[in-house]
């Protein structure tokens, strides 16, 4: 693949409000397609918003996110649908729905854009459950399971269909060190194997450091990208202090 | 030029050598688009082993894994020797992954027999009836220490439930117990007009509101308004672990959610019942005077004939009990709701079922106490 491919994403001067408080101005950046990308930050800062400016579901007051060269601001319903299709996007809390079980859960995107027979959309139902160590727990309901479970079972929803571009919102965050370890070995795993880009909102220094190919870092006082980098780059010596401090977790005194 | 494998649609071409069948997977495959089932290709060959291998294979996703997956336990069960050497490494990986994932011993079984599911239901009533008696014994404890003047009330909260379920219930009040009033003044006059005592309509209908109809309809309306309400809002609550972050603090729900709302329903029922019989009055003296000619003067004193304060009191006594009962029926079945969003409109429909059901069982009760008493 040349370096000079149509980008998987490309967020151009996108301005995001929550509520009625602007919180992000003029945020420009670019995802190659099989890139490991991650979006960091502070809390509050806004790295939710921006993330669900990108997948539509908040609309954006200004600027344009264009998928593969395709603009998705401006694209009509249909294509939105379309290209709705391609996406994955795991919730902070699992977001599952309480009344289906996690297998049906998981099969409600492959009923809806597949045309494969009900037993097979239950095998890969368990195998994407396996895939993130829930094997056996198919016909559980989301209330009967953890919040860490619930997570993981989101995540296993959101790769139902084999998605071109997957979104995480704070994977790791209530799990603990070692499955967090195993899911970002797993969202590795993916990339490898499909291609997958992958776009992580995270604060995890952990997943950062370990599996990040690049990353953007925001911040609250310039509502805007502070650093963009590789994790390392970025350590070793980044204009910013915040941003070392970030990845470095250590306070750098001025003066 | 040949075309791009990315263009072609999945296949699998198979030819049989030397009594092995040879799969050559080609093209690209996708979830969302139509793939080669393996037992379609497979059909009823009884092959003596089967190797697979990627001939001009494009882009691939989940649905080749399943293929792959599927045959490798479909070789393990006819016990044929399947290579997969020739395909790519991480799908001969990930289709291992697949098949472990079939083969799982963890599977959960989850259902039961008849016998287990009529021990589960019993169970579960055994279990609803103790949540209902330890549910009355702490309104109980928490009624008295609050009487005994050992713990705080929320006046600030229930003043804002009697506003809520109080005065905003007017409106739908004063329609429904008017138009009851007019409903009542036509049937009753199809029998009174027989015997010619048209004006006996106004005993009718001042009975008939002030002993049943303004405390019932109060009732049901409130049961629909308020009730289901409670049951939402406090099962809400327990889904976001608000009740529980209540308990850890040592604060009784009962005394913090449960008491204001069902005293703002005891105390603003027995007002909403009278409300509804002066209404309900007036529909019956409308109709009285347009249909039937009765000047609402007669109609006033006719009335005054047969009603007088104790059937006054019988309304406000059941009012008060009914208020009581779609407090405790909204408040319990939202304390009980399930933690899920569908636990939330099940508490909702549940409280509104309960209250009118307990309703009409009260005030069968009432009905044959006070006809013993002579009330």
């Amino acid at each position: 693949m040349s370096a000079q491919e149509t980008p998987a994403i490309e967020v151009s001067g996108l301005a995001c409000a929550y509520q009625d408080r602007r919180v992000l101005e003029g945020v420009s950046f670019s995802v190659r397609k099989a890139e490991i990308f991650f979006i960091i930050g502070g809390t509050g800062v806004g790295k939710t918003t921006l993330l669900r400016n990108m997948v539509g579901l908040a609309t954006p007051v200004a600027g344009e996110v264009r998928f593969n060269g395709v603009s998705f601001t401006s694209a009509d319903t249909a294509a939105r649908r379309a290209m709705l299709k391609t996406f994955g996007l795991s919730f902070q809390g699992g977001a599952l729905w309480t009344s289906l079980t996690l297998s049906q859960n998981i099969a409600l995107p492959l009923e809806e854009y597949t045309r494969l027979p009900g037993d097979e959309i239950a095998r890969i139902a368990a195998f994407r459950l396996s895939q993130v160590g829930l094997a056996g727990f198919e016909e559980y309901y989301p209330s009967e399971i953890s919040g860490g479970m619930r997570k993981r079972a989101g995540l296993a929803r959101a790769l139902a269909l084999d998605p071109d571009i997957v979104f995480f919102d704070e994977p790791s965050a209530g799990l603990d060190p070692v499955t967090a370890r195993n899911l970002d070995r797993l969202i590795v795993q993916i990339r490898d194997t499909f291609g997958t880009t992958i776009v992580i909102v995270s604060h995890d220094v952990d997943s950062i450091v370990g599996i990040a190919d690049r990353l953007i870092m925001l911040d609250v006082e310039t509502r805007g990208i502070v650093a963009e980098g590789s994790p390392a780059a970025l350590a070793a010596g980044a204009a910013d202090t915040k941003v070392v401090e970030f990845l470095t977790r250590r306070t750098i005194r001025s003066g | 030029m040949p075309a791009s494998p990315e263009a072609l649609g999945a296949s699998a071409q198979t030819r049989t050598e030397n009594e092995v069948l040879q799969v050559a997977l080609g093209g690209s495959w996708a979830l969302t688009t139509p793939t080669p089932r393996w037992g379609a290709v497979v059909g009823t060959a009884r092959p003596a082993g089967v190797s697979l291998r990627a001939d001009a294979l494009g882009h691939w996703d989940t649905s080749l894994v399943v293929f792959v997956g599927e045959a490798r336990r479909w070789c393990r069960d006819a016990n044929v020797a399947c290579d997969t050497a020739l395909l790519p490494e991480k799908l001969g990986l990930l289709a291992g992954q697949f098949e472990a994932s079939m083969r799982t011993d963890l599977k959960s079984d989850r259902s039961h027999s008849v016998l287990t599911y009529v021990g589960l239901a019993t169970a579960d009533a055994m279990a609803q009836a103790r949540g209902f008696l330890q549910f009355v014994g702490e309104c109980w404890i928490a009624t008295s220490r609050l009487v005994a003047g050992r713990a705080g009330f929320r006046w600030f909260d229930c003043i804002g439930e009697m506003q809520k379920c109080g005065a905003m219930a007017l409106p739908i009040v004063s329609l429904i117990s008017f138009l009851v009033g007019v409903t009542l003044a036509y049937s009753g006059a199809i029998v009174l007009r027989r015997f010619g005592g048209d004006i006996w309509v106004a005993d009718l209908i001042g009975v008939a509101m002030t002993r049943e109809m303004g405390a019932m309809m109060a009732g049901i309306v409130l049961a629909g308004r308020t009730g289901a309400a409670y049951a939402a809002e406090i099962g809400s609550m327990k889904a976001n672990e608000e009740i529980d972050a209540l308990t850890v603090l040592g604060i009784s729900p009962v005394r913090f959610l449960v008491l204001p709302r069902v005293l703002a329903l005891g105390l603003m029922m027995p007002l909403l019942a009278m409300y509804a019989n002066c209404l309900g009055i007036l529909g019956g003296m409308a109709i009285a005077f347009m249909t039937l000619d009765i000047p609402p003067a007669a109609y006033w004193v006719e009335m005054l004939t047969i009603v007088d304060f104790s059937d006054i009191a019988v309304g406000v006594i059941k009012a008060v009990v009914f208020g009581l009962i779609v407090g405790f029926s909204g408040c319990l079945r939202g304390l009980q709701a399930e933690n899920n969003a569908a636990g939330v409109g099940n508490a909702a429909t549940s409280a509104v079922v309960t209250s009118i059901l307990f309703i009409i069982v009260a005030d069968a009760i009432f009905a044959v106490v006070f006809n013993v008493i002579g009330l």
